[in-house]
């Protein structure tokens, strides 16, 4: 197939062409130092006493840019290697793509090391720890879902702290047992002291969250397993940080005391609590911030991710639990920042934390490739054997063990499957290399070496060995998958429902059970929080209003960008409209309106459905300042207007049959008139006689984008001239579109003249369900007209 | 409190453990609770109910306690409502929120699903004529969204609107415009339902009723 051999191109290509430059680049910083130059070179000579050489015309200065240009480099290999992975479609849906990235290390270490130079020493922790972990960690923390999260607390925590702790000591114990009983003179196993063993143990144990995200993305299990998990792998750094730590410290005394285990107790809630208690603050600091974003919306993205950076930083400054802030951090600014800033810039930093995530993760895995070829190994067979075996045994037997406990106290219970799961799903990856990495050279000198092999072959042997299995196993077990449905209205008023339901009845039992305290923290969030940190009128949008906003913009957008009328959007592949859902009155002797008579019904038809197919869009390109101040951010109501008539005419018509131009059916004159004002079709029914001049508005350009949440009409002040002024604006501007336009009679009357006391957002709903300004409503309106 | 704690025989307890799928232990607990709620009466009827502070603040509290005076819900085939309930009511429905437990099967799974199912339906279906109605949906809304300020009567409108052609949509895709689209049935209703996973997420936890946390039925 011509695209095939295309793609293998495009692969050797990128290979031929980006390695050979890596090569150059390390052996350019390789080489010796440019000569040296004189200060006043390029301001031409000033002394006497130099030569006088010719004025340099172009000149090569690779001193000067080679850092950002080296990292530049590595980022481009990264994604290019991203994108070559994806060409070949076979290979992704075998392979998990952390394999593959890590076998591209491999090659480029190797390529490196083959060419005679110095291998870069990329995994340097600092680097890791500083720049390529946060993005991953705040991505993680931002998406987290919040509710199985919380409602899965208790286990994830026994699995983080007990499960981690019963893996530490038991590896690093049975590995020093292990030591001991080799003989005294033919390896150096049996100097090893318990400590280092523990602190080895402490290392190798702890389940990587960037590991896990990398190989679960690709299986998509059901999400009470992913969140497990995933959430061990999260809150088990506090564990992690404080081991390492206690044994790092007295590795060298050689002995720990009864109160150094209750200081590292100690130590350990400090170092937990602490790192989530300055995430929260960092988080409603940002939180607070978003609050007056209103009028700076392009810097929005901005103060989230700079404010989680801090408090990242700021934990690690006090070693407390980066990766615990970060995640606390995240989720605690997440719904009021969501609240707050407009829909591009959570565009923005939904893209942008993908992005960053993504790259990190990519260059994570190729540099564990990379560090692997460049470390001094020292390979023993017993040692590293009997690593990978106790890191295997330790996990299973921790899992069931604990699942054994866990599962008096849950409702619904883990079950072998699940249980199997979790514990195969407990990979190691970059952060115990690059803790290994950190050990310290002189302390550790000789078994340095041999702990970074053993944690590599881990690392491989999960990454690799689990990592490719877990996918056919998983479809072997018939493991529940992730529901890929949306989530609908439905589900969401039943979920309402069901919560207050579940706290009455544990309020009916008298007892205080997890519903009556979610209640309870959540009143006190609508009351006293909520005020604080939501700007303006969307404080006091219940969470069931604010789901459907969400719902309304994402329906209109995914309309929009279906291309208008070619095709409908899948969500609403029904015939149903609000007719078939508005009970029947009792039919009045006469018609209200006239019957079509068949032959004009067809001809109508055909030039509708001619003039859909050729309908067309043009984007408008964007400066920043289109962006900053939009105009038609004050002119949404007509624009959600027309959305609202466009899906009302999605909804109509319909490949073949009836259109939109129907007879309407003998109806009392209230409903007649009620679906005349909501039919944009039924407008022109006056002038049977000659072929209506229907104009369908199908997209203008600016919807996505105008399409600002609904905050931005909430806070717009509504001046019912200035509406009328952007409708006009409006349709100026989209004349430029091609295809059909379709406009509203102008009825006599402003928008907001049925309602002066009306509250703002009692004018939204309106609007939003309100088809047109109109004179003649005065009775409710069919929603979706 | 602890006061006359007339132990029901125990055939009895064992009668309703059988049918309601509750231990002993916890139907005698639950059976404390009864007392207090009934003033030590054999009864209970609306009115007890309603004194209970903690439910002041919920917003769906009458269809709750409605929901207990339900014949329906005793699944024994009646309609209509009791006045006041006995304790073995009281018990049956409270049998709807218990939890899966390991043994179940599948097919017993999807049998308490529909169960819990068909409890939420009737909350909702207040006319017992088997379908939710446009208008009963649209009370489900107004009364969840009740206790979040000054909502206008448009917005629960908009809402059960939307929700009721969701659910047209997924269960009766080709509609011919002049067709009528009744109301939910309790098929369409289970159909659009199917992702919530009832059977794991109706439940409350029965045993940790903790002594210290009742207070005399009267005192609230």
């Amino acid at each position: 197939m011509p695209g095939g051999s295309a793609r293998w191109l495009l692969l050797a290509a990128v290979l031929v062409l980006v390695l050979p430059l890596e090569g150059t680049t390390v052996s350019e910083t390789g080489s010796t130092p440019a000569p040296p130059r004189d200060p006043d070179h390029h301001g031409g000579h000033h002394g006497g006493n130099a030569t006088k050489k010719a004025f340099p015309v172009l000149e090569l200065d690779y001193d000067h840019i080679h850092t950002p240009f080296e990292i530049s480099l590595w980022v481009l290999l990264a994604s290019l290697m991203k994108l070559g992975f994806h060409l070949i479609p076979r290979l992704s849906s075998i392979v998990p793509e952390s394999c593959l990235l890590i076998t591209v290390g491999l090659l480029v270490g190797g390529l490196i090391k083959l060419a005679g130079e110095d291998v870069p020493p990329v995994l340097n922790s600092q680097l890791f720890f500083l720049c390529l972990l946060p993005p991953i960690i705040l991505d993680a923390g931002y998406f987290l879902p919040i509710r199985p999260f919380m409602e899965n607390l208790g286990t994830i925590l026994m699995f983080a702290v007990v499960g981690t702790l019963w893996n530490s000591f038991f590896v690093g114990g049975l590995l020093y047992g292990v030591c001991q009983l080799q003989p005294t003179n033919s390896s150096i196993l049996n100097d090893i002291e318990l400590l280092p063993c523990l602190l080895f143990g402490s290392i190798v144990s702890a389940v990587d969250p960037v590991a896990v995200l990398a190989v679960f993305e690709e299986i998509h299990i059901n999400e009470l397993l992913h969140i497990l998990v995933f959430g061990e792998s999260l809150l088990n750094d506090a564990v992690t940080v404080v081991l390492y730590h206690l044994f790092d410290e007295y590795a060298s005394v050689g002995t720990v005391t009864m109160t150094d285990a209750v200081l590292g107790v100690l130590c350990f809630l400090v170092v937990a609590v602490g790192g989530v208690l300055v995430g929260a603050v960092y988080g409603i600091l940002a939180a607070f911030t978003s609050r007056f974003t209103s009028h700076t919306r392009v810097i929005e993205p901005l103060f989230v991710f700079v404010y989680s950076y801090m408090a990242y930083l700021s934990a690690e400054m006090f070693h407390l639990s980066g990766i615990m802030a970060l995640i606390a951090c995240g989720a605690v600014m997440r719904p009021y920042v969501e609240a707050n800033i407009s829909h591009k810039s959570h565009t923005t930093i939904k893209y942008f934390l993908k992005m960053w995530s993504s790259v990190s993760e990519t260059l994570i895995f190729i540099f564990l490739g990379v560090a692997t070829v460049d470390g001094k190994h020292a390979w023993n067979w017993t040692f590293v054997t009997v690593t990978v075996i106790l890191c295997l045994i330790g996990r299973v037997i921790g899992v069931v063990g604990l699942t054994f406990i866990i599962n008096k106290f849950r409702i619904v219970k883990l079950t072998t499957k699940d249980q199997f799961i979790i514990a195969y799903g407990g990979l190691r990856g970059a952060i115990a290399f690059s803790l290994g990495f950190l050990l310290d050279k002189v302390r550790y000198a000789e078994i340095r070496e041999m702990f970074l092999t053993a944690i590599i072959t881990v690392v491989f042997f999960t990454v690799f060995v689990q990592g490719m299995t877990i996918k056919p196993l998983v479809e072997l077990l018939a493991v529940k998958k992730k529901q890929e449905a949306k989530r609908s209205i439905n589900e969401e008023i039943h979920t309402q429902f069901l919560d207050h339901l579940l706290t009455g009845i544990e309020d009916i039992c008298g007892h205080y059970g997890h519903h009556h305290w979610k209640d309870k923290l959540n009143r006190f969030n609508k009351k006293y929080v909520k005020k604080c940190l939501i700007a303006g009128e969307r404080s006091k949008e219940p969470q069931l209003i604010a789901f459907y906003h969400k719902m309304e913009m994402k329906q209109a957008i995914e309309l929009v960008e279906s291309g208008g009328g070619v095709k409908l959007p899948p969500s609403v592949p029904s015939t149903v409209s609000m007719q078939n859902i508005q009970p029947k009155k009792p039919p009045p002797a006469e018609r209200a309106l006239p019957q079509l008579p068949k032959g004009r019904e067809d001809e109508i038809r055909k030039i509708l459905r001619g003039n859909l197919q050729k309908t067309r869009q043009r984007l408008r390109s964007y400066n920043r300042h289109t962006l900053v101040a939009d105009p038609f951010e004050d002119g949404l109501n007509d624009l959600l207007l027309k959305k609202h008539k466009m899906i009302e005419l999605e909804k109509k018509v319909k490949m073949s049959n009836y259109l939109t131009v129907p007879a309407a059916p003998p109806d009392s004159p209230t409903i007649a008139r009620a679906r005349l004002a909501s039919d944009p079709q039924a407008y022109n029914m006056k002038q049977i006689d000659s072929v209506p001049t229907i104009q369908v508005d199908l997209a203008s350009p600016q919807s996505p984008d105008s399409l600002n949440l609904l905050d931005e009409l909430q806070r717009a002040n509504q001046r019912g001239q200035s509406q009328r002024r952007e409708q006009e604006e409006d349709e100026e501007e989209e004349e430029e579109v091609q295809g059909l336009m379709m406009r509203p009679p102008h009825r006599g009357g402003d928008k907001t003249e049925d309602g002066a006391p009306m509250g703002k957002e009692q004018r939204l709903m309106r609007c939003l369900s309100d088809p047109g300004p109109s004179a003649e409503e005065d009775e409710d309106e069919p929603f979706l007209s | 409190m602890g006061a006359s704690r007339s132990r029901t025989e125990n055939p009895e307890i064992q009668d309703l453990s059988d049918q309601t799928g509750f231990s002993s232990e916890q139907i005698r607990i639950l059976h404390r609770r009864f007392r207090q709620l009934s003033g030590d009466e054999e009864t209970i009827s609306k009115e007890n109910l309603e004194k209970i502070q903690a439910l002041d603040k919920n917003p769906i509290r009458n269809q709750i306690i409605e929901a207990f005076f339900d014949k329906r819900n005793q699944k024994d085939g009646k309609v209509g409502s009791f006045e006041e309930i006995g304790f073995e009511q009281f018990v049956k429905v409270m049998s709807h929120f218990r939890p899966p437990n390991l043994k179940m099967t599948d097919e017993d799974k999807e049998a308490m699903r529909r169960e819990k199912l068909r409890f939420l339906f009737n909350m909702h279906d207040t006319d017992n004529d088997g379908t939710i109605t446009l208008d009963e949906y649209r009370k489900v809304v107004e009364e969840l969204l009740s206790k979040s300020g000054a909502i206008g009567p448009d917005v629960a409108k908009a809402i059960s609107d939307a929700a009721m052609l969701e659910v047209a949509s997924i269960n009766m895709p080709h509609m011919e415009p002049d067709d009528f689209y009744e109301g939910i049935t309790f098929e369409h209703f289970e159909q659009i339902l199917k992702g919530l996973e009832m059977e794991s997420r109706m439940n409350i936890r029965f045993l940790d009723v903790d002594t210290s946390t009742m207070h005399c039925g009267k005192s609230q």
